[in-house]
């Protein structure tokens, strides 16, 4: 045991090394490497709100005022943000089916786990549904990426770049979730050794969706 | 724990719920008051407790090993720096603009629905 054991060299030995059995989280794999995943796509975000702060703090021209430009007439009174809020709720509401689902996953009740899933979805694509009626809202008043006309024009590059890029995350997301979710049904990982885990990993990816809009929220819309 | 996976009573996910939504009522709330420190405060204050929430929480990191704790929530710290960069940055860009430009004379319109 005291002797070193040669390590192999090349190809041989990046096989080796990758598959030399260490681990450091003692979780299953997918779920550590969901966390990194995350944590890359954290910097992503992070990148785009950055940016938005600089071009917004950089322009002479006034910034519009998002309370105003995202507002709706209801009943003839003007509510302020009204659209993003109802936004703001479906995906929280959607938070919380998910967390349950992740806990009747390891319950192994598939019945419940099924359909808080497709909950989930269902309220994700609710949330993209209305994220579309906002960008048709806009661009018929003449938001452009280049230009509009309520002020800065930075205010449509940031905005069609961040709600865009949070929106094909909620959109693949929904995809995500109703794959893992038809799969419990059919029973799927019974087969596999009836582990649950899957729909935890399914979930991180959910709330951080989730978690990465309670920061667009804050400071794009409401700043 | 961790390697049976991440189970606990209900009773907490329900809490974490009704937090999220009275946090996020509190969030739109803001919308009403007139732009300030006060207000910017509060969003930030409303906005952390509630990611802090969602990642302690809903995504089970609170009960994770320290290890993961470190190598998840660390490296994103050096977005601050990024963020002081780019706020500095930003400023001198403005006032670049201000001084060889001049002032804007862009006529804003009003948002109508």
């Amino acid at each position: 045991m005291s002797e070193a054991v040669a390590e192999p060299q090349g190809s041989a030995g990046v096989v080796h090394d990758w598959s030399r059995d260490k681990q450091v989280f003692g979780m299953p794999w997918g779920k550590a490497m969901m966390w990194f995943f995350l944590l890359s796509d954290t910097f992503i975000f992070s990148c785009f709100l950055v940016g938005y702060m600089k071009v917004r703090i950089s322009t002479t021209d006034p910034w519009p005022n998002p309370s105003e430009v995202f507002g709706l007439t209801v009943f003839g009174q003007s509510v302020p943000l009204l659209l993003i809020a109802i936004m703001t709720f479906v995906l929280i509401t959607s938070s919380g089916t998910m967390a349950l689902a992740v806990n009747m996953g390891y319950r192994k009740d598939r019945k419940k786990t099924f359909w808080l899933m497709v909950a989930t979805a269902a309220l994700g694509a609710t949330f993209v549904g209305m994220q579309a009626f906002e960008w048709t809202k806009l661009i018929m008043e003449g938001v452009r990426p280049w230009e509009n006309p309520f002020g800065a024009a930075q205010f449509g590059a940031s905005f069609f770049m961040i709600t865009g890029f949070h929106g094909m995350h909620v959109s693949a997301g929904v995809i995500y979730l109703l794959v893992v979710a038809f799969r419990v049904r059919s029973g799927f990982y019974e087969k596999r050794g009836g582990k649950y885990e899957i729909v935890e990993i399914a979930g991180l990816y959910w709330h951080f969706v989730d978690l990465v809009w309670v920061f667009i929220f804050a400071f794009f819309y409401l700043w | 724990m961790a390697a049976e996976g991440q189970q606990h009573p209900l009773k907490i996910y329900w809490i974490m719920w009704g937090a999220l939504f009275v946090l996020s009522a509190f969030s739109y709330a803001t919308d009403f008051m007139d732009r300030g420190a006060l207000r910017h405060f509060l969003i930030l204050l409303f906005m952390f407790a509630k990611a802090g929430g969602i990642v302690w929480i809903f995504m089970h990191m609170g009960w994770e090993r320290l290890a993961l704790k470190i190598a998840i929530l660390g490296p994103p710290v050096a977005i601050i720096v990024l963020i002081w960069l780019m706020a500095y940055e930003g400023l001198y860009v403005q006032d670049t603009r201000t001084e060889y430009y001049g002032e804007s004379t862009f006529e804003p319109e009003t948002p109508h629905h």
